[in-house]
């Protein structure tokens, strides 16, 4: 059921989204870290519903648990309490080895630094995630070769990431995140490590994502890169302060 | 394995992960074999960048599996070497010799007067009792060994003459190079003929054929009638230290012949003054018939010629034993080298795991990566462990290579026989690669271990 209607809201061509096709759902999320006998709780009592086709900000000052709930949402780390529910799954039972093959089947990552794997060269990196996805070497690299040129690097395709500028790597990122054609997009501060051109053109693929259908959750500190999403998610001590949408 | 995945490579497709993780579950500990050669591929890269210190990495091995190659090989070879030089002396052969026994030297050394001869060593007497006493010996070669000057005209050579009866050559497997060794005939009527070493052969005859002319001994003259490969004699000569047999030439004569013209008794010069033995027999070859009772009758002739004898004047050698013994110390040494082997290959194991921990130390974020992009803890394992079996089985390459050079390289400077058995080299690989899988174990468990958030967050 789920699968067949966001296949519908992907292929569909209108910018009107439905908003009714749930793809994240975080219900009553705590997190606490413990470290010796002393307790810290992050997270006390979050609960978010995420949209296909959603462009969302999550902003906040820092230790206001930004961080943690990037975490959780991408699967990386479990919640003490509540639970979070990717597309129509639980995850918050999950065996390592589910939360590894969730990750990358349906989330893609975007991080501050490009996180790209120094000794592969960037169809390689477009390619990781296909690899652990079991896609055959021919498949993976067509759908490589297509987000390669999607982002603008289809003739730097044998270059190792350090032969590129910061925005070129950002955006050999951006196709890897979208390699496995994920469910959310997770971006931590993207542009944070980048000159405000390099910035510009990172958010100018965001908004062709966004207006292609992707769900983008951005964890950000900057209103002028939050402003180009259309809702924000505010988070203070580890709750949410405030939940806007764009009236459009 | 991955059907619903290539088939179609749609959102439909990769939104259901389910079908992902059963298809993983149908391959071999979840790495089918496209990942492993992907994994292999970037194992072989991630070792290629770091070139020098992967050589480092691996000097360990492929010096320890060099060297058990290498050893074994020398081991080997030297107890073929030794086993050889028994097989010659035959297996089914029981050799007595005659030996001075030390209190009779001394006091000889002692006395003045006029020489009084010694007499020890094996005689008649006793051949006669041991062949008659103990059955299944088929036949004994009986020699007296004296030393000679022999003479060709202007040229001598001082040389063992053995007295011996015919049967001599084919009990030691000795060849003849030409001509014939002596007949019964010529053993009956006492003839002065003679079968000549190489050696001699060549010392006393440099330019023409030896075959048909004589020699001269004292003041007779005997007959050339053969001449005999000489390198029994070298071989004999190594291995037996301190006995009448390591002349390292020889020439024979009918047993009657050496009895008639030369006597029992010699007398030699010595620093004290004249010095004269008498010795009926020096030499013994009792041939046994079936090669499994040579041991115990060389303890049954031990015994009889302990009674016979108050002196020990006499030495008993089986080949068989001595091989048996030889082949025993072969084993010892393969022991040992194995042991030595053994020791630098876990040094070589150790380096290995070195080298993983600090590269997985410095791969953390790589991990972190990998594992955010949905790498399941077994992937990562499967990433450190092929490297770490790729470089041991590289450096055991190598040492396999190395292993199987220096012991020609050995050969060919000390002469000395090597052999490369397959086993070694299959032996050593195989352990230089489970030492890759047994060192890289814990290193791969340490990376896969890590938590994903903190990976990331490594610098």
């Amino acid at each position: 059921m789920f699968e067949q209607k966001n296949s519908e809201a992907l292929s569909a061509d209108s910018l009107i989204l439905d908003k009714q096709v749930l793809v994240a759902s975080l219900d009553d999320i705590r997190k606490t870290y413990f470290m010796g006998s002393l307790s810290v709780e992050v997270l006390h009592g979050i609960s978010l519903d995420f949209y296909a086709g959603d462009y969302i900000s999550i902003m906040g000052p820092s230790g206001c648990g930004k961080s943690t709930l990037m975490n959780i949402l991408g699967c990386l780390d479990q919640p003490t309490a509540g639970k979070y529910f990717l597309g129509d799954e639980d995850t918050s039972e999950m065996e390592d080895d589910e939360l590894s093959s969730i990750r990358g089947a349906r989330l893609g990552f975007i991080f501050q630094s490009y996180n790209l794997i120094q000794q592969l060269n960037v169809l390689e990196n477009i390619e990781m995630p296909l690899f652990y996805q079991g896609y055959s070497e021919s498949d993976s690299h067509e759908i490589a070769m297509g987000l390669a040129s999607r982002v603008g690097l289809d003739d730097r395709v044998d270059h190792k990431p350090f032969e590129l500028s910061g925005g070129q790597q950002q955006r050999v990122a951006i196709a890897r995140a979208l390699a496995v054609d994920p469910l959310i997009i997770l971006a931590d501060e993207p542009t944070g490590n980048l000159d405000s051109k390099s910035g510009a053109e990172i958010l100018k693929l965001f908004d062709e994502l966004h207006d292609q259908g992707k769900t983008l959750i951005m964890v950000t500190h900057s209103d002028e890169l939050a402003e180009r999403s259309q809702r924000w998610v505010r988070l203070r001590d580890g709750l949410v302060e405030s939940d806007d949408r764009r009236n459009s | 394995m991955t059907d619903a995945i290539l088939e179609s490579p749609t959102p439909s497709a990769v939104l259901t992960p389910g079908q992902s993780g059963a298809k993983h579950a149908e391959s071999l500990f979840g790495l089918n074999l496209i990942r492993l050669k992907k994994i292999t591929q970037v194992g072989i890269k991630s070792i290629y960048s770091h070139g020098l210190r992967s050589l480092l990495t691996v000097l360990g091995i492929v010096i320890g599996v060099a060297a058990v190659i290498a050893m074994l090989a020398v081991s080997e070879g030297a107890s073929f070497e030794a086993q050889q030089q028994f097989r010659d002396l035959g297996a089914s052969n029981i050799l007595l010799k005659s030996v001075k026994p030390a209190e009779v030297e001394e006091s000889s050394s002692r006395g003045f007067g006029p020489p009084q001869a010694i007499i020890y060593g094996i005689t008649n007497a006793d051949v006669i009792t041991i062949q008659e006493s103990i059955p299944g010996i088929s036949n004994v070669i009986a020699s007296r060994i004296v030393k000679k000057n022999v003479w060709n005209l202007g040229i001598s050579i001082n040389t063992d003459v053995v007295g011996t009866t015919v049967d001599y050559p084919i009990s030691r497997n000795y060849q003849l190079r030409a001509g014939r060794f002596f007949s019964e005939s010529e053993m009956r009527d006492h003839a002065n003929v003679v079968v000549l070493s190489d050696e001699v052969a060549d010392v006393l005859f440099p330019i023409d054929n030896p075959l048909g002319q004589s020699i001269k001994i004292d003041s007779d003259y005997y007959n050339i009638v053969g001449i005999m490969e000489s390198e029994g004699f070298s071989n004999l000569g190594q291995n037996q230290a301190g006995s009448s047999n390591s002349a390292p030439s020889r020439i024979f004569i009918p047993f009657t012949a050496s009895k008639s013209r030369f006597g029992e008794t010699t007398t030699r010069q010595t620093a004290g003054g004249m010095e004269s033995e008498t010795v009926e027999l020096h030499e013994a070859i009792i041939q046994v018939e079936s090669q499994a009772a040579v041991i115990q009758v060389g303890e049954i002739i031990d015994q009889i010629l302990r009674r016979r004898h108050k002196d020990v004047d006499y030495e008993i050698e089986v080949p068989l034993a001595l091989l048996r013994q030889a082949e025993e110390s072969a084993l010892r040494d393969q022991i040992v080298a194995g042991a030595i082997a053994g020791i630098s290959l876990l040094v070589g194991g150790i380096g290995i795991m070195n080298i993983m921990l600090a590269s997985v130390t410095e791969r953390t974020r790589e991990i972190g990566i990998r594992r955010a992009l949905g790498a399941k803890k077994r992937d990562i394992i499967a990433q450190f462990l092929i490297e770490a079996v790729i470089l041991s089985g590289v450096g055991g390459l190598i040492g396999v290579v190395l292993g199987i050079i220096i012991p020609f390289i050995i050969s060919a400077l000390w002469g000395m026989t090597t052999i490369v058995t397959p086993t070694a080299p299959i032996l050593a690989f195989s352990i230089s690669a489970l030492i890759g899988v047994v060192f890289g174990l814990y290193p791969s468990v340490r990376a896969a271990d890590m938590d994903p958030v903190e990976a990331l967050r490594h610098e």
